[in-house]
């Protein structure tokens, strides 16, 4: 690559930290050992994964007791949801969520169904909000969890999640929250959230891939589905993957520690970027919460053109970001989500999602602001719905 | 995932925009699937002397259009509608397997285009109409594996 590429997509996922990435490396090399050997080397992985546990249970005010390593955040939410469903079923079979969770929530919540349980999906408002009231209405005799997103990964809208977890507390039902995207964006205490079980995914925020874990509050009766050896406390079994630990723990303490001025300089961009598309470009939405938003989300939809072709154009000028359209999905329908949120088809089809991380400056946006009008005519140009507009009918 | 012939067709698609007073325009697809193609045709001698397309859609729509004209154009009216599919994807080098029905899309416009031709000129034949009309997202297939 000659090229320097612009990178806005920080919320599919970011580069590893150099300082995590220091930490990491002996524990791929020099400090091999498998964490359950009583050795030297065995007993410096084990201490090293204990380090880790605590650091990310400071980041979210929790005891090191309440954390677990897991493969993702896709598995940390499998196992939220699901655990805690098989775990209950003799309490009830009702799950609350929202039309606009994750996949792995959402696909986690289809397949209960499938197997007896019953699922009421939220629908939120136009800005991608649930209420505190919308939960409390949903609520059954037989409701045992309830699972909403700290912050949406598309649209970055936040949830008020201080609010549910307050009612599903007062009710005595299970609340988890996918904070995926949260972690490091939002100062987050889980005993103040009153949060049952919550799911981290370190390449979210500078650590490595195919590392995550869930807090699962002392008490929550969560059944396991990793079977095997005595690992994380015999509730999910399989060798620690020592170095992904490592790093989940240093990035989670870097992310936590700088949090203010990350998120000033992300709001300071993400505003900025706003303010510029709404003014330079016509046919545009704003998607998700204008303020209770990720403070690096941008997503725009720009009428008359396809996000995918957008995104082929974007990057022939070095830009990455990404689109909820169909043709980006692999699927046949644009974003759940932005479906939810009442865009028509044609609309979610011409979506853009650009979202900030540590290394984006003003140049960037600059930059952005030079090629992103001239793509979006240009497409324009090439669209038949822009000719009618044009003409008038 | 795209080939060198499609990043090419897209980046400088041949025979973007309109033709005024066409002698045949066809348009296919919806904006609510994702993709719509609008194909105007110039025939003189029933020989294709000049195509133009506007394409609201993906990657490989706007590349399937940019070729499909490229194909026609000198050919005779039959020779076009010869072309299919298939033709307008190898032309392409291939498209990926999830991006196939963007070349259907292709050969339907062409199709299109040339009935209102012939509708124009008195010369639909029975049997000749309404080749790609009542098409809904359902028939496209986006997945690669559907088994
Ligand atoms: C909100 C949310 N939940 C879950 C995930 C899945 O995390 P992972 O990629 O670690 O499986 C992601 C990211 O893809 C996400 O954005």
């Amino acid at each position: 690559m000659d090229k320097k590429i612009i990178y806005m997509d920080h919320s599919a996922t970011t580069p590893v930290d150099s300082q995590v990435l220091d930490e990491m490396l002996p524990y791929f090399t020099k400090n091999y050992g498998n964490p359950s050997s009583i050795y030297s080397i065995g007993r410096e992985s084990k201490k090293a994964i204990e380090d880790a546990r605590e650091r990310v249970a400071k980041a979210v005010f929790a005891q090191p007791r309440e954390i677990f390593f897991t493969g993702s955040g896709t598995e940390a939410d499998n196992w939220a949801v699901k655990g805690v469903a098989y775990s209950n079923k003799n309490k009830g079979n009702h799950i609350i969520t929202t039309t606009i969770e994750h996949h792995a929530v959402m696909h986690a919540c289809q397949y209960l169904e499938s197997d007896g349980f019953e699922v009421t999906y939220l629908p939120v408002d136009e800005n991608g909000l649930v209420s505190p009231e919308q939960v409390l209405e949903a609520i059954k005799p037989n409701t045992i969890l309830i699972s909403i997103m700290f912050a949406n990964n598309e649209i970055g809208t936040i949830q008020p999640i201080g609010e549910i977890g307050k009612i599903a507390r007062d009710k005595g039902i299970y609340f988890h929250t996918d904070a995926v995207q949260a972690i490091g964006n939002i100062p987050i205490n889980v005993s103040e959230l009153n949060v049952d079980l919550l799911s981290i995914s370190a390449h979210k925020f500078y650590g490595p891939k195919g590392i995550g874990a869930l807090y699962i509050r002392k008490g929550v009766k969560i059944t396991s589905f990793i079977h095997g050896g005595a690992q994380e406390r015999g509730r999910r079994a399989s060798t620690e993957n020592v170095a992904g630990i490592v790093g989940l723990g240093k990035a989670i303490e870097i992310a936590t520690l700088n949090i203010d001025d990350y998120n000033k300089k992300l709001i300071e961009l993400r505003d900025r970027t706003i303010f510029e598309i709404m003014k330079k470009i016509p046919f545009v939405r704003l998607n998700g919460h204008q303020h209770k938003r990720l403070p690096g989300n941008v997503n725009f939809s720009f009428e008359f053109i396809e996000g995918e072709s957008l995104l082929l154009m974007l990057d022939m000028k070095g830009i990455a970001a990404s689109s909820g359209s169909a043709c980006t999905s692999g699927s046949l329908d644009p974003s759940h989500v932005l479906l939810s949120i009442g865009l028509p088809h044609e609309i979610a089809h011409g979506s853009l999602r650009l979202s900030f991380g540590k290394d984006n400056t003003h140049e960037d946006i600059d930059q952005l602001m030079k090629e992103l009008p001239v793509i979006v005519e240009r497409l324009r140009e090439m669209s038949p719905l822009y000719e009618k507009v044009k003409r008038g009918n | 995932m795209y080939s060198e012939k499609v990043m090419d067709h897209f980046s400088n698609p041949r025979n973007v925009g309109e033709i005024v007073n066409p002698d045949g325009v066809g348009e296919i697809g919806n904006a609510k699937c994702g993709d719509i193609m609008k194909m105007y045709l110039k025939i003189e001698n029933n020989i294709i002397v000049d195509a133009k397309f506007k394409t609201f859609g993906c990657g490989a729509a706007i590349a399937t259009s940019s070729m499909s004209t490229e194909l026609i154009i000198g050919k005779t009216v039959d020779e076009a509608l010869s072309i299919t599919n298939k033709s307008v994807a190898e032309a392409l080098d291939g498209l990926p397997p999830a991006k196939m029905h963007c070349s259907n899309l292709a050969e339907e416009a062409i199709r299109s285009a040339i009935e209102d031709y012939k509708r124009k000129n008195g010369l639909l034949e029975d049997g000749d109409g309404c080749i790609a009309c009542g098409r809904r997202c359902d028939d496209i297939h986006h997945h690669e594996d559907e088994d």
